[in-house]
Formats: C-alpha cells, sequence, structure tokens
C-alpha cells in the first residue's frame, strides 16, 4: 500500500470526533488542513508526537491550518486521551469500517490492523501538498509540516 | 526529518554553555524541567561531562510541553531568571534535583536559596520577562527536529540512540576519534 502522493485531491471522509458529532473533510475547504493517522492512542510514540503538535497550534493557525488526527481508537478512547493530554484539535475515529480512510490514504497497515505514522499537508482547495510516512516507532516531529505550509503560496 | 537533521540554530552566545568553550565536541539537550525522562538524563548527562572533562561542552535549552506539563514553562522561564542573575546552572540543577516539587513557591524557594534578588526573580516570573527566549528555544528545537524530550544533538546533528550512559559515551568517543 502506498500512501497518496502530492498533487493528488485527498479523498472526502466523514468521521466522528465526538460520541454525537461528525467531521466532514470538504468542511476545511478554503483552509489549510494537516491530517495526522497515528497508529494508536495511548502509546508512547503517539503520545509525544501529538503533545507536539497540541504546542504548535498557533504556529499552524498562523499558517492556516487546522490538525486532525486520526486513528483506528474508538471515540471514547479518543476522548478519554484527549482529555487526559489536554488535546486542543480533533481526533477523528477512523473505527468502523475500520480503517477505511487510512486505506483510502494509502496507509493502513493491514496485518496490524493500524493506521501507519503518516502525515498530509493539504491546500485550500483539498489537494495534497506534502506527505510523509514515517517508521511506526518514530515521531517525525513537526519540521515537516512547517516548512511544507510555508512552502505553499498565500492564499492557496 | 528525511535526512539527519541539523540544529537550525546553530550554538551561540545567546546559549548557556557548561565546561570549555574551546571543547572539541559539543552536547546540546532540548529539555523540559518537568519532563521525567530529561529528569532521568541529568546524572546522565553530569556522568558524561565529567567522563569528557574538556574535551566536552553542554548547551541546554528549553523545551517545554506546556499541556503535558503545567510547571515546565514557568521553571524554564525561573531558570532563564536566575541566568540573568548570572546563576543559570545551579539554577537548572536545582530544579532537575527537585522536580516533583516545581511550582511557583518552590521555585522562589529556590531563589532564595541560591541567593538571588529574590524580588527581581519573582518579578521577572510574574512579568513573563523570559517567555519569549524560551519561546525562541521551543521554536529552534522544532525548527531542529526535536520530537520529544531530551532531544540532544552531537555537534549540531540530532542524536536519535538511546542515551544511556554507556551508548551516548560511545557514541561520542565515536565522533572524537572522526574528529
Amino acid at each position: 500500500m502506498e500512501a497518496l502522493k502530492p498533487g493528488t485531491r485527498a479523498p472526502e471522509f466523514t468521521l466522528p470526533s465526538t460520541p454525537d458529532q461528525k467531521v466532514s473533510l470538504s468542511e476545511f475547504l478554503g483552509k489549510r488542513v494537516v491530517l495526522v493517522f497515528y497508529p494508536a492512542d495511548w502509546s508512547p510514540v503517539c503520545g509525544d508526537q501529538l503533545a507536539l503538535y497540541n504546542e504548535l497550534l498557533k504556529e499552524f493557525a498562523d499558517l492556516d491550518a487546522t490538525v486532525l488526527a486520526i486513528s483506528v481508537d474508538g471515540i471514547w478512547c479518543h476522548l478519554a486521551l484527549s482529555a487526559d493530554r489536554k488535546y486542543h484539535f480533533t481526533l477523528l475515529s477512523d473505527f468502523e469500517p475500520k480503517g477505511a480512510t487510512a486505506k483510502a490514504y494509502g496507509v493502513y497497515r493491514e496485518k496490524e490492523g493500524v493506521t501507519e505514522r503518516a502525515l498530509f499537508v493539504l491546500d485550500t482547495k483539498g489537494v495534497i501538498r506534502w506527505s510523509y510516512v514515517s517508521p511506526v516507532g518514530v515521531n517525525p516531529g513537526a519540521d515537516g509540516i512547517l516548512k511544507a505550509l510555508e512552502k505553499i503560496p498565500t492564499g492557496e | 526529518m528525511e535526512e539527519a537533521a541539523q540544529l537550525a540554530l546553530p550554538v551561540g552566545g545567546r546559549d548557556h554553555v557548561q565546561g570549555d568553550p574551546a571543547a572539541v565536541l559539543t552536547l546540546v539537550e532540548y529539555g523540559d524541567y518537568e519532563c521525567p525522562h530529561c529528569g532521568a538524563a541529568y546524572p546522565i548527562v553530569k556522568a558524561v561531562q565529567k567522563h569528557f572533562g574538556k574535551k566536552l561542552k553542554f548547551v541546554y535549552r528549553n523545551f517545554p510541553l506546556k499541556n503535558v506539563h503545567p510547571h515546565a514553562e514557568l521553571a524554564a522561564e525561573a531558570a532563564e531568571a536566575a541566568a540573568a542573575q548570572g546563576r543559570f546552572w545551579e539554577m537548572h540543577d536545582a530544579i532537575f534535583e527537585h522536580q516533583s516539587r516545581l511550582g511557583e513557591h518552590f521555585l522562589l524557594e529556590l531563589a532564595g536559596k541560591l541567593n538571588l534578588d529574590t524580588q527581581r526573580f519573582a518579578k521577572d516570573l510574574a512579568a513573563g520577562t523570559f517567555r519569549k527566549r524560551v519561546e525562541e528555544d521551543f521554536m529552534s528545537g522544532v525548527r531542529s527536529g526535536v520530537n520529544g524530550t531530551p532531544g540532544f544533538f552531537i555537534d549540531g546533528v540530532r542524536y536519535e540512540d538511546s542515551w544511556d550512559f554507556g551508548t551516548l559515551t560511545e557514541v561520542l568517543e565515536g565522533v572524537l576519534e572522526g574528529a
């Protein structure tokens, strides 16, 4: 399975963000989006990776970007994690059908049943401008995301 | 992140440097005063410094994860406030040695113990005098590929291996031989 490449239109998805709310990617047209696929809630690397993005929400907002993090964990698991770690961004649950969104982006690990640790930067038209798949155990940091956002011309 | 990450902000005059400024090796740590891993790394760094003596200088920069560690930012600002009075390393060490007690009251108590001008120190903390500097440290870390703490750099290149004494020493010895 290969991750979608820059230049590709980001596939639409609608995923739960709370037990009674759903979020669609198309709601963000006109804004840039950083999609963060991560293997599992509570695993130490994910925690550090998301904790870092949580500290950088202002920098992302300054670059007109919203962070959406996606894993196959259930919504209650996401809520517990988010409350515990004081995340101020949205966690989406790619739970049923399991991993369907991750598959559409080419970042699902069939054998383990979790998503890759993958990043996508989308422009205001919903086109992928940058993507990166990290080794699962390696926290990719944020420098690549910031650089990718800065490369996109203003307004796009 | 695709290639070995480099320090985006080279070591310079703004940094807190411990050891011989002319040392061959430079070890930079991006740390969070409330992070238990940084607490665990603290005595290891001390041992590494002792092991290499004049051959190594150590630089500490702030990387507080404020949402995870509610006292980390103030502790970082406290160390910078102490630095303004010439006592950065004393405060840095005192904080790491009392990690579980961080909080404004305790930081003020430490300032007293270190014979700082506590009024000036308290004023600096209340006014957030060093918030911008801590933020600059943090962003320089992000730009350098720091993804968590402690984040180490050896001679400007990000160190991704284990930071236990044996491994860190071995890698530094290797760099020294190659130098």
